[in-house]
């Protein structure tokens, strides 16, 4: 599979089915970019904004965050349990289906 | 007020180098920043991070990319007014422009270069009721001065390297030191993080976490502060002191630029063109990540090939009536407006053969 379908709301409330390719070492905040979605990525992808902070609504399992995301979720606002920032999560096959909901800026 | 020829509103990599670009022409700049030091997100956000995409760097951290761009343009001795944000601008009627600071710096211009990044980097502010009172009144959201807080009592709150390094700073300016953080995990340089362990064994750091500034207290500035222990109890305790320093990092805003009258396009300034990239505004420029056209790509090496297009531009704004003609510095050297200057090494050619 090259291609995997992924849902991704934005901060209207409006639902985008957007393909992801799985082949171009994609981050879930490049995927948000490259639909232009307002995703700010202020740091260019180094865990250290929150710009793309993201709430995962499906029941995929995305693993461990890893220990700088974990320390900016830490300081960012509007954190939930199931936040995430979409450039710490690769594009890979198992998140065909992935929802996630782009949280709240500043 | 302050006169120059191209004022260069934000100091990352892209109003730094333009300083550069302008400087090989003869114009001089003045630099205007919301943040207190030069280098823009590459100092406030990631300046240990290597950057890997920019020409004749395998890789370089973005703080050492910040220093080797203030090197360059030393000999051009630009102007700086850091820490305060572009509030507004008036056109004058020889096509000048007067760019006027938060904190009422004028500056006066034939050209305005805006290379503001994603926006003027704002101070994350904690949630409290009426917070904005004591602002400027004992309440801070960045370090301009540290002699201000010569023995007084600090209570600076954050869990970042500016938490930590200033902390560490002030233990030994200030009568008192007093870090919050929310977490007992910090995010920050390893040696920062032991350093502030051994002021605290010290005791010329206390350290409170889990824990939570709640409010400010105090008549006309902060006088006390009141914090949260996130333990079970969720103890309450208040903290006598003659500042509070918050240091949650900071967001981007697009801010005042955005009521200039310039013709904006999904967050960015949009330019009429890739010749330039001059704005609507005739004389108003915008470089870098803080721009929009087709093809936009948003990487600093883009950002210095828009200056160095735009800064000849600028000097034909300002010449009309010189012929421009660019210059390779291979050839011409750089020549700083202090007196230095640099130029390749002449070859010299020798005969061979027999005489």
């Amino acid at each position: 599979m090259e291609d995997i379908n992924i849902t991704i709301i934005d901060r209207e409330g409006i639902e985008h089915k957007v393909l992801a390719p799985t082949d171009m070492n994609m981050n879930l905040m490049e995927v948000c970019k490259s639909y232009e979605l307002p995703v700010q990525a202020v740091c260019g992808g180094m865990a250290m904004c929150a710009t793309c902070q993201c709430y995962i609504i499906s029941d995929h399992d995305l693993g461990e965050r890893n220990d700088d995301e974990q320390a900016m979720l830490w300081e960012a606002d509007h954190v939930k349990d199931n936040s995430r920032l979409g450039c710490q999560i690769p594009i890979t096959e198992d998140l065909d289906g992935l929802i996630v909901e782009l949280a709240p800026e500043d | 007020m302050i006169t120059t020829d191209i004022l260069i509103i934000g100091a990352g990599p892209t109003g730094l180098f333009t300083v550069f670009e302008a400087g090989l022409l003869k114009l001089k700049c003045h630099i205007i920043d919301a943040l207190a030091q030069p280098g823009g997100q590459c100092s406030e956000l990631y300046p240990k991070k290597p950057i890997y995409d920019i020409p004749g760097f395998p890789e370089v951290l973005a703080g050492d990319l910040v220093d080797n761009l203030m090197k360059q343009i030393e000999p051009f001795q630009p102007g700086f007014t850091l820490g305060e944000r572009a509030q507004t601008i008036e056109k004058q009627d020889d096509g000048s422009f007067i760019v006027t600071t938060s904190k009422g710096t004028q500056h006066h211009a034939k050209v305005v270069a805006i290379a503001g990044g994603l926006g003027s980097f704002e101070p994350r502010k904690p949630t409290i009721e009426g917070i904005e009172k004591y602002e400027d009144n004992g309440l801070a959201y960045m370090i301009k001065d540290p002699e201000v807080y010569r023995d007084k009592k600090v209570v600076i709150a954050g869990g970042g390297d500016s938490a930590l390094d200033w902390s560490i700073f002030l233990a030994d300016v200030a009568a008192e030191v007093t870090l919050v953080h929310r977490r007992e995990e910090f995010r920050g340089a390893l040696d920062s993080v032991e350093k502030v362990q051994d002021l605290v064994d010290e005791n010329k750091i206390r350290l409170v976490t889990p824990a939570e500034v709640l409010d400010i207290k105090g008549e006309d500035k902060v006088e006390s502060v009141l914090l949260q222990h996130n333990d079970k109890a969720k103890r309450m305790e208040v903290i006598e002191c003659d500042a509070f320093i918050p240091l949650f990092g900071l967001a981007p805003k697009l801010g005042p630029i955005a009521d200039w009258g310039l013709e904006i396009e999904k967050n960015a300034i949009k330019v009429d063109n890739t010749l330039d990239y001059q704005t609507n505004i005739p004389g108003i420029y915008a470089i870098g990540d803080v721009n929009t056209y087709p093809g936009k790509l948003k990487l600093i090496l883009c950002g210095f090939h828009e200056a160095t297009l735009m800064c000849q531009s600028a000097y034909q704004r300002i010449f009309p009536d010189k012929r421009y003609v660019m210059k390779y510095t291979t050839v011409g050297g750089v020549n700083g407006f202090d007196g230095s200057r640099k130029e390749a090494e002449k070859a010299v050619v020798k005969k061979i053969g027999n005489h």
